[in-house]
């Protein structure tokens, strides 16, 4: 249990400082996504398996969608970008990343120490209790934040195009 | 028993983003190091909640994963709009405000 935290501690480490000293945007974002797999491992190592889907699904899904629709669309040279950016140099280093994490993962299964549904269960109860209890109002503002955040970036998207229609 | 390691996993992954905020200028770096910093701040919430054996860690996860997804979207609408108006992603480019 404790040699698998390193290794994925490990994975994380790497592939972030690939991501901060890389200088190409999709290889970046192809590290910082092995990153968050090796995080949400680390999390379910902890015994939180919500926190840990919720990491791969929204983080390592939509965030990092968002990030790559972005690049795509700031880059000008299509074509010319389309060819570096399905060489197999950019594919190699995440994979062994995450090689080592599927291991990891296949290990986990095959061992049978992981904690089961039954143990589980209680827990997630246990977090929604708190979230709609005691943590209501933290619930209430998060929705506060998350109206203003739709209308903000419908607003700067929209005005995007516009100009874009009239240059 | 492994709340240790992973707090200094987390100030690492921390560390690791203000570094990258500081020396990057590109604005989309500057925006993945935020996301890596958000990242450690959530490791250290987990790991806290796992060593008291409190669920109060992860609901924190789950404020950080709404403000990340809020920032995100904005951001990057302001970064579609700054690479259309400057042509450039130059953090110090952006100097109209004179901030």
């Amino acid at each position: 249990m404790e040699i698998l935290f390193y290794i994925a501690a490990a994975v994380t480490v790497l592939a972030t400082l690939r991501v901060i000293t890389h200088v190409h945007a999709v290889h970046a974002l192809l590290y910082l996504v092995v990153a968050l797999i090796a995080l949400s491992l680390i999390f379910y190592l902890f015994g939180a398996q919500f926190a840990a889907a919720l990491e791969i699904i929204i983080y390592g899904g939509a965030i990092m969608v968002l990030f790559i629709f972005v690049v795509m669309l700031l880059g000008p040279l299509a074509v010319e970008q389309e060819r570096t950016w399905f060489s197999l140099s950019a594919w190699v280093g995440p994979s062994i990343l995450a090689l080592v994490l599927l291991g990891e993962v296949g290990y986990l299964i095959a061992s049978g120490d992981h904690p089961t549904m039954a143990v589980a269960e209680p827990r997630q109860k246990a977090i929604s209790i708190a979230l709609y209890g005691p943590y209501i109002i933290g619930v209430e503002l998060a929705s506060m934040l998350l109206l203003p955040g739709l209308i903000g970036a419908y607003h700067l998207g929209r005005r995007l195009s516009s100009e874009a229609r009239s240059c | 028993m492994l709340s240790t390691p992973a707090l200094v996993l987390a100030i690492i992954l921390f560390g690791l983003g203000l570094i990258g905020l500081l020396s990057r200028r590109n604005i989309l770096y500057m925006l993945l190091s935020l996301e890596i910093m958000l990242n450690a701040a959530a490791l250290a919430f987990i790991a806290g909640g796992a060593r008291w054996g409190q669920v109060d860690g992860e609901i924190m996860f789950l404020f950080i994963l709404t403000l990340a997804a809020a920032e995100v979207s904005v951001a990057l609408g302001i970064v579609l709009q700054l690479s259309h108006r400057f042509r450039t992603l130059d953090a110090d480019a952006f100097c109209e405000m004179r901030g």
